[in-house]
């Protein structure tokens, strides 16, 4: 379980997140919604240890993560980042494997190679992608090698940064469907953050929105349309005009 | 009007407590580079990868800039000592000029524009596209997968391109020696070994090396640094290349100091 307690943090006079306070269950789906510039990602990067927050804590089944072995930590996770973030100085496959490759668990190339290929076909990638670059990969496909990447380790938790974000509808709904089978088979816990409400349909448990770096509303996805939130109403529905500031 | 007249001091203040901090920043990621070369996990693959890429790769750059020094070194001394009737001392000159000085300088500053330049372009690209991110998250320390190869692989390779350049500037002077300045081929090659001490060509290597870790450092150090887009590389980019050199030229006065001073 993830637990966050009162978490702040700011860029210089910047304050991004201003006390949240979350809960994340083993093994369910959490989805955190927010317009662009809300902390979102800044949130997520707090929880892996990428940025340090400034106060509060985040704890992770009980331990607070800044005290914990930041290699064992960190071996629990993985991530699909916004752009794919692959390596672009080696194939497919080695991006796939990489946490194979090195580390005190490291297997044999051989051996990693074809974990690598079998994650890849996983998100419907076949073997002769394994040997092209992250360059030569349209941009569905490079997130479907990062979803391989992420989770070629099995983590227990996976964190999902925009998973749709430049991809055409039908891609979208490949990806959320993939992520949506895969946290369900491998029963790990999957922490999303999108705008993107047909993800947010498609991969979550329960729904967390962040506006003004504070959670605005939480609860189980089912619950979200019937909400009485107006920012959350605001959100969902896309209209211009609502306590949501926009500029226009 | 007091604050117009105390305007100039304050922009040197500015300016002298940017460039401390600078300069601070610059030390502590030495200091924590040298720390993780010295505590596992290595990367030696990567070492290998760093060693083609700045060692092998840059040698035809320095190759062709020390012939081409040698050449023009060659000339410039014919030309200075027949004032005073000092043809004779070309080779010597020559080889003690490339030895101690231009081979390592030239050396290093033309790696400092391929090398310190494709460091910080590479790293910064990679920060601001969350790859050093992902590192991270697949339990990869930056410092010791991206840093350490580099500056490693850079110490190291210098001195041997460095070595590589004293010949190759020798030879360009004589050649230049031989066919344009009338020099008998034999009396040539022995005026460079009899006057040639192997203190010239260690020194040399030693600035090589210093050279070559302050390349590598530096090009990682702004890309490391990189702000966001390709304004932000560009920029770091540019730094990392202007410090290195700044810091070679600084460095080689150090240690020529420390080296030949009496």
């Amino acid at each position: 379980m993830i637990r966050l307690e009162g978490v702040t943090k700011a860029f210089g006079a910047k304050q991004v997140l201003r006390g949240i306070d979350l809960d994340v269950e083993t093994g369910e789906s959490l989805v955190v919604i927010g317009g662009s510039g809300t902390g979102k990602s800044v949130l997520l990067k707090c929880i892996l240890g990428l940025v340090r927050h400034d106060a509060g804590r985040i704890l992770l089944d009980g331990e607070d993560v800044t005290r914990t072995d930041r290699d064992a930590f960190l071996a629990r996770f993985g991530m699909l980042f916004q752009g794919g973030a692959l390596f672009d100085s080696m194939p497919v496959w080695q991006n796939v494997a990489f946490r194979l490759l090195r580390g005190p668990g490291r297997l044999p190339k051989a051996e990693a190679r074809a974990v690598a290929i079998e994650k890849l076909a996983r998100v419907g990638l076949d073997a002769d992608t394994a040997e092209l670059y992250p360059a030569e990969l349209s941009g569905g496909m490079q997130k479907r090698a990062s979803l391989a990447r992420a989770i070629a380790a099995e983590p227990d938790i996976i964190f999902f940064d925009e998973p749709t974000t430049g991809l055409d509808p039908i891609m979208s709904g490949v990806i959320n469907a993939l992520i949506r089978e895969i946290v369900t088979e491998m029963g790990a816990t999957a922490v999303t953050i999108t705008h993107d409400m047909s993800s947010v349909r498609a991969i979550a448990d329960r729904v967390a929105m962040l506006h003004a770096g504070k959670i605005r509303w939480h609860g189980p996805v089912s619950e979200m349309d019937a909400a009485g939130d107006s920012y959350l109403r605001q959100f969902i529905t896309g209209a211009a005009d609502g306590p949501i500031g926009t500029l226009r | 009007m007091i604050r117009a007249a105390t305007r100039p001091l304050a922009f040197v203040g500015r300016t002298v407590l940017g460039l401390l901090g600078a300069i601070g920043r610059v030390a502590i990621y030495f200091g924590a580079t040298l720390g993780h070369v010295l505590r596992p996990p290595w990367y030696p693959r990567e070492l290998l990868h760093q060693l083609l890429h700045i060692g092998w790769l840059s040698l035809p750059v320095v190759g062709l800039t020390a012939l081409f020094t040698g050449g023009a070194l060659a000339l410039q001394i014919y030309a200075g000592g027949s004032r005073f009737n000092a043809e004779a001392v070309v080779p010597s000159i020559v080889a003690i000029g490339m030895t101690r000085e231009l081979g390592p300088v030239l050396g290093g500053l033309m790696v400092a524009g391929r090398v310190a330049a494709a460091i910080a372009a590479e790293i910064g690209t990679m920060k601001v596209t969350e790859q050093i991110d992902a590192l991270v998250t697949l339990s990869t320390n930056p410092m010791k997968y991206l840093t350490v190869p580099r500056v490693l692989a850079a110490t190291l390779s210098l001195p041997v391109l460095v070595a590589v350049g004293d010949s190759i500037g020798i030879f360009g002077g004589y050649l230049v020696g031989t066919t344009r300045l009338g020099f008998d081929p034999a009396t040539y090659i022995r005026n460079t070994a009899d006057y040639l001490e192997a203190w010239d060509v260690i020194s040399g290597l030693v600035k090589g090396a210093v050279f070559g870790c302050i390349v590598a450092v530096m090009g990682c150090y702004h890309g490391m640094n990189s702000e966001r887009g390709a304004r932000g590389v560009g920029r770091a980019t540019t730094r990392a290349v202007v410090s290195a050199s700044i810091l070679i030229l600084a460095a080689n006065y150090l240690l020529t100091e420390a080296f030949f001073s009496a």
